[in-house]
């Protein structure tokens, strides 16, 4: 649903009745898209709103978070056992900036445990399923964000990305999702994975609403020591871009059938060259390594004594510790924090961590030349269209479904997925990759977009 | 190839403790994880390594005492804590 249905339904019969009307849908719902529902808390805002002392630029409008984004005395659990009871006791700088603009928290969003997956099946909660077809899953690891927008169980939604995270939900279930460049989104109060590579970004289901939601979680904060100190405003631009192909980045039949087709669309106004960037052949393996290696350090903080899972006897340390681990961590998150640790460790560091570091600078090397030459980007967001419960059960087939949209990490330009439409009644998405800091072109092209796919 | 004591030893290193059937399971997906790793030894040595992808440079600021959790807070999450301090396990064997 857009800003602007929901603004026609609130005036219409209320900012509480229609919050009241959503809060029941997500009661009703089988996505299990959330983790916690804010009922009371969202209630009350709405009331606030329809006495005209709620203001701003999103003031009444439900928005989902992602349960990996600090909420002040709501609840934030990263999908995971260790931090099921966490209640934290300060408000993410996005959060702070929704609140700020007159937002209505409606719950926190379900997700992969620590944002570690492309399905949202290591969820501590249970999968989220896809609303064009409950068999399927909703991509991850903001699977709970990406479905909610899409069901209108909430109008925007943020989610955070790291490989493809906000990406992959977006694709599968036919929204808007951005990436930002890296720095431009403050990441204070984002529990971390993996944090050189992840960014917090906006869902939407129209380019408008989500440029509003990015100017508004996009501004300075000398609390994250990589902020770039940015603000973004969406402006009207020339739209003579040019665009490519990036050849290395494909998908299977159906997907390739839909992307075809709207390249070809494009052609009509554009002309649409190809790229070859030979080393994306090594994005994957230097993603992996860089993640895991971030993870296994970030998530040493987890020890059952200031926060998080903990056990009643507290016996000697090693003990203590590597129980509460084994019980509050699921099976992936252990297994990126052991691979991440066997990267880093003597005799192996050259051979992986500081090797896939050698990757990432050639492959921001071949990311600056190619904006020589061109804009835009394009590339299918996913691989393949939504998987079904249970489909990719391997750890290694299931981190090659994240093929085209690491390399995008790892460099830290911008890409936003595009819905173009739906194969066999489920949707797929494109990918717009810009240079750093360059939002602006890539929304401008989505909004044009927008309307070409709206006309056919 | 990744022995079985490959993986006991990396869950020691990284404080998280497996059973038996776990460790075989681990250690089969971690020779298959690693070995798709291998492409990487492909890649030339002689390149800089980027840790960071925005040129960052070092800020400085007045050293001033700004806002902080309380004490009170800081502690509400904590499973075990005595009196206004956490309370940790025995780090002495």
């Amino acid at each position: 649903m857009r800003i602007a249905e929901w603004r026609r339904i609130v005036e219409d019969q209320g900012c509480f009745n229609a919050v009241s009307e959503l809060l029941e849908k997500i009661e009703r719902s089988k996505l299990n898209a959330y983790i916690t529902v804010c009922s009371d808390l969202a209630l009350k805002k709405a009331e606030e709103y329809d006495k005209g002392r709620l203001k701003g630029r999103l003031a009444g409008i439900p928005v989902a978070i992602k349960d990996n984004i600090t909420t002040k005395g709501i609840r934030t659990t990263c999908a995971s056992r260790m931090l099921e009871n966490y209640i934290p006791v300060f408000d993410a700088h996005v959060v702070e900036r929704l609140k700020a603009e007159g937002a209505i928290i409606v719950g926190k969003t379900n997700m992969d445990e620590f944002a570690m997956g492309t399905t949202t099946e290591t969820s501590y909660f249970g999968v989220v399923r896809n609303p064009f077809d409950i068999t399927r899953v909703a991509g991850g690891s903001s699977g709970g964000s990406g479905a909610a927008v899409a069901a209108d169980e909430c109008v925007l939604a943020l989610g955070s990305d790291t490989g493809g995270s906000i990406r992959c939900p977006a694709s599968f279930c036919g929204v808007y999702g951005l990436k930002p460049t890296y720095g431009l989104v403050s990441r204070y109060g984002l529990i971390p994975y993996a944090n050189s590579l992840e960014q917090i970004g906006p869902m939407a289901s129209c380019i408008e609403d989500l440029a509003l939601l990015l100017e508004v979680i996009s501004s300075p904060d000398p609390r994250d020591s990589t902020n770039a100190q940015r603000k973004y405003t969406f402006r009207e631009e020339k739209r003579d871009y040019r665009l490519a192909i990036i050849s290395e980045m494909g998908g299977n039949e159906e997907v390739m059938t839909k992307f075809e087709e709207v390249v070809h669309t494009l052609s009509n106004d554009y002309e649409v060259k190809e790229i070859k960037m030979p080393s994306l052949k090594y994005a994957l393996a230097a993603y992996y390594v860089i993640a895991m290696s971030e993870a296994s350090s970030n998530l040493a903080r987890y020890d059952g004594v200031r926060y998080g899972f903990f056990l009643d006897s507290l016996d000697s340390w090693r003990k203590y510790f590597s129980r509460v681990r084994a019980l509050g961590f699921g099976t992936e998150v252990k297994r990126r924090i052991m691979l991440g640790s066997y990267a880093l460790s003597a005799g192996y560091y050259g051979k992986y961590y500081l090797k896939a570091l050698k990757v990432r600078t050639i492959i921001i090397e071949e990311f600056k030349r190619a904006f020589q030459k061109y804009d835009i980007l394009l590339s299918p967001t996913m691989p393949a269209l939504p998987f079904k419960i249970g489909e990719l059960a391997d750890p290694l087939t299931m981190y090659k479904m994240d093929v085209n949209t690491v390399p995008i990490n790892l460099a830290g330009v911008p890409a936003l997925s595009v819905p173009v439409g739906f194969i066999k009644g489920l949707p797929v998405g494109i990918q717009l990759i810009g240079d750093y800091f360059t939002e602006n072109v890539l929304l401008n092209f989505a909004k044009y977009l927008q309307s070409k796919i709206a006309e056919e | 190839m990744v022995t079985i004591d490959d993986v006991y030893h990396t869950a020691e290193l990284a404080k998280i403790e497996i059973k038996p059937d776990e460790a075989e399971k681990f250690r089969e997906e971690f020779e298959k994880i690693l070995k798709y790793f291998d492409i990487l030894d492909e890649v030339e040595e002689d390149v800089i390594p980027t840790f960071q992808v925005i040129k960052l440079k070092n800020v400085f600021r007045e050293d001033l005492p700004g806002e902080c959790l309380e004490q009170d807070d800081a502690l509400k999450n904590a499973p075990h804590h005595e009196e206004r301090y956490f309370k940790g396990p025995k780090v002495v064997e």
